[in-house]
């Protein structure tokens, strides 16, 4: 397949390609960072995360919308606010659901699978309602689109870089927030022992909505960033859910950087695979080498202590 | 009543008008269809349908929910104005049409059970209805087993043809072909790059263009990807597109993961004003949520495009408009939609009956001369005889008419030569 080229262009295919590895790769973080805390941290399986990160989605394409109607010359800068309005409606609407459902099936964890996947297609059927069964077209500003060139045969998608500095950004936040922070060791005290925790005076209820509420926010962030190169309806989270729960599964549930470490070997396997062999084979492949490593280390890559 | 088929277009003016004289006791001096006037019910009906006097019963089965509702909305739209102006017209054998909807909820079993109620419960004389092929392989066992009759709006693989169905979308040699060739010719292209979703449709459709391509335009197929349904990362393959340099990439990638793929193909500066694109998937609906700035410039190629410029078109877009909103768009899926019920009217007034079978053995040779995308005629293998275009899409979401075939193209489900 490479005899007809010349060692420069092999070259620059090369260095695409592994951009393209590392576009995956802040892709796969990103989306699972926001279940890695809540399913790592909390114990709770949500099904609905996909929702949550269309929620962001739609909330995006609202703000361009009302950009482009209100405020045409902001229109540049209005996907900063449109994040930002994505993580308060995602997280807001994680902690009513926190509220009104998850807390009463904190000691039934299977049961929560069940009720947030009914949640999931409450929110499907909620979106489809509201904003139409038919997917929407979320404009961007034109910086965002098209490719930087570095050199005349090496071009590198702008929304791929995007991406990348927003996963960095998040993930140093929250393993700032996580393990500096006082309510980062608050939450840590209540997943080693939420007795105990309670005992010393931390509001373990608060703690708990908190922690549902910024997973579910870091997912509408995702959704929002994810409007850049994917489709925006109702049932758009279903193509993300299966590759999130199996980063976080893959990375050893309550770990983040487990959850990096496995985004990471996927994604780059993944990319490697997809090019030398084919879309489908490279998606078979790297299931099948999950499924063996999950055989061996069943508790995932990275394990830590969980809630018992 | 054939020959005034425009005569619908009034509806909802008259609509209006009726619901303003509402009040007045004159209202009966207006003009309204009136029904019960056609033949007797026991001579149009002899297998126990739901016919009375004055109705028909229909279905209309797609799916309104679930991940299919994004394309078949469109369907469900046009089948519903169909019905309203054939009954603004005069219905059918005299006849109103009553439509009964049914949600196939994008579940494949669902479609199978609801089409049996449908038949069985409901007797209808028509099913409007299906979109994917599994769904319509799903229903086709329960329509055949209980004799009823099907309209399918899809562009299709073909390798199927059945008594009880109508295909009034294109079958696959019949949309592909002819766009292949245009572009061989128009671009020299030589080289083509396939890809697709991974199931039955794109599958066959590129094992019928690759034959093509190979044997009759002498060219070569430089790589052939399919993705899984649903996937939303494309940059290994449009690297490898950029690695092998094709005149043309040909694309079936269908739903969600056609919004990432031009997303991306665009991000990684694929310019489509000089890489041929040319596509068989994505029509004004599908725009919708790609953005007409990720696509402008790519070929499309199907039977039916929003923009075109013909009388009946002209006459359909305003009317569809009015009905179901100014912004909403019309695909190739969604004009095909609308001939359903329009081609089951024609047929029930030929056959003079709405017998299943008669119906069935009227169907070949049935014109509707009001279609939207011009002239359309039922061949005898029960597929619809039309013409093939290739529109350029436009920033606006639209297509720009490009080519199209000087004839009406045969439709030929178990293509010689291509299997």
């Amino acid at each position: 397949m490479f005899g007809d080229y010349s060692i420069g262009e092999l070259g620059s295919i090369f260095v695409m390609q592994g951009f393209a590895g590392l576009i995956l790769f802040s892709v796969y973080v990103l989306m699972a960072l926001g279940l890695a805390i809540i399913f790592g941290q909390m114990g709770v399986i949500n099904m609905a995360h996909g929702e949550f990160m269309i929620l962001g989605a739609y909330v995006t394409w609202m703000t361009s919308n009302l950009f482009q109607s209100y405020l045409p010359g902001l229109f540049s800068g209005y996907f900063f606010l449109a994040m930002m309005l994505a993580f308060l409606a995602s997280g807001a609407l994680g902690m009513l659901v926190e509220w009104g459902l998850i807390r009463h099936l904190y000691k039934r964890p299977l049961d929560t699978l069940l009720a947030t996947w009914g949640l999931s297609l409450i929110l499907q059927q909620a979106y489809r309602s509201v904003f139409g069964a038919r997917e929407v077209g979320v404009e961007l500003p034109q910086w965002m689109l098209g490719s930087l060139k570095v050199t005349d045969s090496i071009e590198v998608p702008i929304n791929g870089i995007f991406v990348m500095g927003l996963t960095v950004s998040i993930t140093c936040a929250v393993a700032y927030v996580i393990y500096k922070s006082r309510w980062g060791r608050q939450v840590r005290a209540v997943v080693q022992n939420r007795i105990m925790a309670g005992a010393v005076g931390i509001n373990t209820e608060k703690v708990d909505r908190y922690t549902f509420g910024l997973g579910c926010g870091i997912a509408g962030v995702a959704g929002s960033a994810f409007t850049m190169i994917g489709s925006t309806g109702p049932t758009s989270g279903q193509l993300y859910i299966v590759d999130t729960f199996l980063v976080v599964v893959f990375g050893g549930a309550a770990s983040l950087l487990g959850t990096i470490a496995s985004a990471f070997s996927i994604s780059q396997t993944q990319s490697t695979l997809e090019f030398f062999t084919s879309g489908s084979m490279a998606k078979v492949l790297t299931l099948l080498a999950v499924v063996g490593i999950l055989m061996l280390r069943p508790q995932g890559l990275f394990a830590l202590k969980v809630r018992k | 009543m054939s020959d005034e088929p425009n005569k619908g277009l009034q509806s909802p003016l008259r609509r209006k008008l009726l619901m303003g004289a509402a009040a007045l006791p004159l209202v009966s001096i207006l003009p309204r269809p009136s029904f019960g006037a056609g033949p007797a019910t026991a001579t149009v009906n002899t297998t126990g349908l739901a016919v009375t006097d004055t109705e028909v019963t229909v279905g209309i089965l797609h799916s309104a929910t679930g991940t299919m509702a994004i394309s078949e909305t469109g369907s469900i739209q046009a089948e519903k104005l169909a019905i309203e102006q054939i009954n603004a017209a005069g219905g059918v054998l005299g006849r109103k049409i009553k439509f009964i909807q049914e949600d196939g909820a994008s579940d494949w079993p669902t479609f199978a059970e609801k089409a049996k109620k449908l038949l069985v419960n409901d007797k209808v004389a028509a099913i409007m209805g299906c979109w994917t092929s599994a769904s319509r392989k799903a229903v086709l066992p329960v329509v055949e087993q209980y004799n009823g009759m099907l309209y399918y709006p899809t562009f299709y693989e073909g390798l199927e043809q059945s008594k009880n169905v109508i295909y009034t979308g294109q079958e696959a040699t019949q949309q592909i072909l002819a766009g292949l060739n245009w572009i061989a010719k128009e671009k020299g292209a030589k080289s083509f790059f396939f890809i697709g979703s991974d199931y039955i449709w794109p599958r066959t459709s590129n094992k019928i263009a690759r034959k093509h391509v190979e044997n009759v335009l002498k060219g070569k197929v430089v790589g052939e990807e399919y993705y899984a349904l649903g996937s939303t990362q494309f940059n290994s393959v449009i690297n490898k597109i950029k690695l092998t340099k094709p005149d043309v990439i040909f694309t079936d990638v269908v739903g969600g993961s056609n919004v990432a793929f031009y997303k991306q193909l665009k991000a990684a500066g694929v310019d489509l004003s000089k890489q041929a694109l040319l596509t068989i998937s994505v029509t004004e609906d599908e725009i919708d949520g790609i953005g007409g700035e990720n696509i402008a410039g790519a070929y499309a190629c199907m039977k039916y495009f929003q923009s075109l410029d013909n009388a009946n078109n002209k006459t359909f877009v305003p009317a569809f408009k009015k009905m179901w909103g100014e912004k909403t768009v019309i695909g190739d899926v969604t004009q095909a939609g609308y001939l359903g019920p329009w081609l089951w009217k024609l047929t029930c007034e030929k056959a003079g009956s709405f017998d299943v079978d008669k119906i069935a053995a009227a169907s070949p040779g049935v014109e509707f001369k009001e279609a939207p995308e011009g002239y359309v005629r039922i061949h005898e293998n029960h597929h619809l005889w039309s013409k093939t275009r290739v529109g350029r899409a436009k920033l606006d979401g639209q297509f720009e008419l490009i080519f199209e075939t000087a004839d009406l193209i045969e439709p030929d489900p178990f293509p010689k030569g291509y299997q």
